[in-house]
């Protein structure tokens, strides 16, 4: 089993974002940087699957030459290889992406075979473009599903199991290769372990040049939503603001009954 | 002279769904801009139903596909659909639902027809060139950007535009369309499903949800939440430490990864308010933070707040709930 994982390279934000006073990014000098989290779990799914089914896995992210970091992240927790598709600094667009990672899909499986898997996530933590996974499948000719949640391999074949609209879950079986759009919840990541960061440095990452191309959208500026100033009513203290939270549920009309 | 606005009409229970309600919204005031008319597409079993279903909501027209291969859903299959009625009636621009489906079939109607497509859109002005804005993050920023295309294929963000009661309107004009399909437009499709735990009140629907984080301490610690829960009828979620820790299932967070909930009433129990949770819970009409800290960023964003620890507060609010009810 071959599997592909692509992720992509976010700021690990927390409690406020603060932009660049030219509004084109998030300010991330005191930021580190992780994996976006869907991707995080399909890169540990890929480590899992082939540790059961063996095979191979490689992960590609298209990024800064910085995001290296990531790729050896993914190769800390047991990826085997890593390519770089090494931008510089402009922004890719989602086709943009989709296109360059169609390409350099088309030449890894050339030079090692092919993918059974290509694993994206379901949509990326920064842009939510929610898209390219879709664009790539369909470039190839390969069926593609995203919100995916449950992967269970069978012969030449993936059952992809997902929440369905309105609770409950549904299943989607689809025939090799496939491309899957992973959500977090589909495992819980490992973290890497000292020897495993160890041999992730000693690994080569292949550097790819993306081409570039721009059809929209055309990012014009980032701007930090006003937050909603409600000024907050203190109920109370501990156990004595128990009267006034229910007199609130009673106001709402959510006593019921 | 430019093309309608075309809708993806979701259904739930044989309705057309909220989000799809909101889509129709955020539809309306672009197509006064335009001069057009705003026309829905329904694809699959029921749709017939359900666009009779949408008079009083400015739907001119509702297209309706209810070929029987797309008894069960079909994301290419249905993105097909779509793009029949688009190549049918040459609209100015599709809008969907931000919904898992609806952003999944649009996205195959933008990679079929190799169009951008622009997600999670809350506000759009149609000029020479179309300016939008857009949520990067969750909703946790914003972005202003620009999308042009022959069709402008755009999905709508969760809980930004209401969706108004319907007023007193005939049903829209309703059109069947037939489609061609490929085999390769229905290799994947649903082919299993597995209902939802019964009784159990989805956080999505609910009128009042309660959420813990870290400051409930473990999975067991939930029971206060869970107790209180079930005398309101209300439902329970998690933060992403919650769930990280393996204290909630995973369909059980509210934020970034997981779902955005809008109830009457969002209580927030020991959770500090990352922002990756707060876009999950900010379309709550109103918020109740039972935190510890009253400096914690939860407070920001929290109408109402009880400073204390939960596991002294929440079983005072049971116990009063109970005690008023006699």
């Amino acid at each position: 089993m071959n599997i592909l994982v692509c992720v992509k390279r976010v700021p690990a934000t927390g409690g406020r974002i603060v932009l660049t006073p030219d509004g084109q990014e998030i300010d991330s000098r005191y930021l580190g940087f992780t994996i976006s989290p869907h991707e995080e779990c399909g890169v540990e799914e890929a480590v899992r699957i082939v540790e059961a089914h063996g095979g191979s896995s490689a992960v590609l992210t298209l990024g800064p030459a910085a995001a290296e970091e990531q790729l050896r992240d993914a190769m800390a927790i047991g990826i085997d290889r890593a390519v770089l598709l090494e931008t510089d600094g402009r922004e890719y667009d989602p086709i943009a992406t989709a296109t360059a990672i169609t390409a350099v899909i088309r030449d890894q499986e050339a030079a090692h075979g092919p993918f059974d898997l290509v694993v994206f996530g379901n949509e990326a933590a920064d842009t939510g473009d929610f898209q390219v996974g879709i664009r790539v499948a369909i470039a190839l000719g390969r069926p593609v599903v995203n919100g995916v949640k449950g992967i269970m391999l069978g012969d030449g074949s993936v059952t992809a199991r997902r929440e369905a609209p309105g609770g409950g879950w549904e299943t989607y079986a689809l025939p090799l290769p496939a491309v899957l759009g992973v959500k977090e919840g589909l495992n819980l990541p490992r973290y890497p372990s000292v020897p495993g960061r160890l041999r992730a440095k000693r690994k080569e990452v292949e550097r790819v040049a993306p081409a570039w191309s721009q059809t929209g959208p055309v990012k014009v500026g980032l701007r930090v939503p006003e937050q909603q100033g409600a000024q907050v009513e203190i109920l109370g203290r501990g156990s004595d603001a128990a009267p006034a939270v229910v007199d609130l549920l009673e106001r709402i009309g959510a006593l019921g009954r | 002279m430019s093309g309608p606005v075309l809708v993806f009409v979701e259904r739930a229970g044989g309705e057309p769904d909220r989000l799809s309600l909101e889509a129709l919204a955020f539809a309306a005031p672009l197509g006064k801009a335009l001069g057009v008319e705003v026309e829905a597409v329904l694809v699959g079993p029921g749709s017939a139903d359900a666009a009779a279903r949408l008079g009083g909501r400015g739907v001119a027209r509702a297209h309706v596909i209810a070929d029987a291969r797309l008894d069960a859903y079909a994301p290419a299959g249905y993105a097909a659909a779509l793009g029949a009625v688009v190549d049918a009636r040459c609209p100015s621009a599709v809008v969907a639902p931000g919904s898992d489906r609806g952003t999944e079939v649009l996205a195959h109607l933008a990679a079929r027809t190799g169009q951008p497509m622009a997600a999670n859109v809350v506000s759009v002005e149609p000029d020479e060139s179309w300016r939008i804005v857009r949520q990067r993050w969750a909703g946790s920023l914003l972005e202003d950007a620009t999308l042009d295309a022959p069709v402008r294929l755009m999905t709508v963000a969760a809980h930004v535009v209401e969706a108004p009661d319907a007023v007193a309107g005939p049903a829209p004009e309703v059109v069947a369309h037939a489609v061609d399909l490929t085999v390769a437009d229905l290799v994947v499709r649903v082919t299993g499903q597995e209902a939802p735990e019964s009784g159990r009140i989805s956080l999505t629907d609910a009128k009042v949800v309660i959420g813990g984080g870290r400051g409930v301490g473990s999975g067991e610690h939930f029971a206060v939440l869970e107790e209180l829960a079930s005398l309101i009828g209300a439902a329970v979620g998690g933060s992403r430490v919650a769930t990280s820790l393996g204290w909630r299932p995973h369909s059980d967070q509210i934020g970034q990864t997981g779902l955005r909930i809008a109830p009457d009433l969002y209580i927030a129990c020991g959770i500090s308010g990352a922002i990756q949770h707060i876009v999950g819970c900010k379309a709550a009409k109103r918020i109740l933070a039972v935190n510890t800290d009253p400096d914690s960023p939860i407070m920001a964003v929290a109408d109402y707040a009880v400073i204390g620890d939960l596991h002294q507060v929440l079983p005072a609010i049971t116990a009063e709930v109970r005690r008023r009810r006699g």
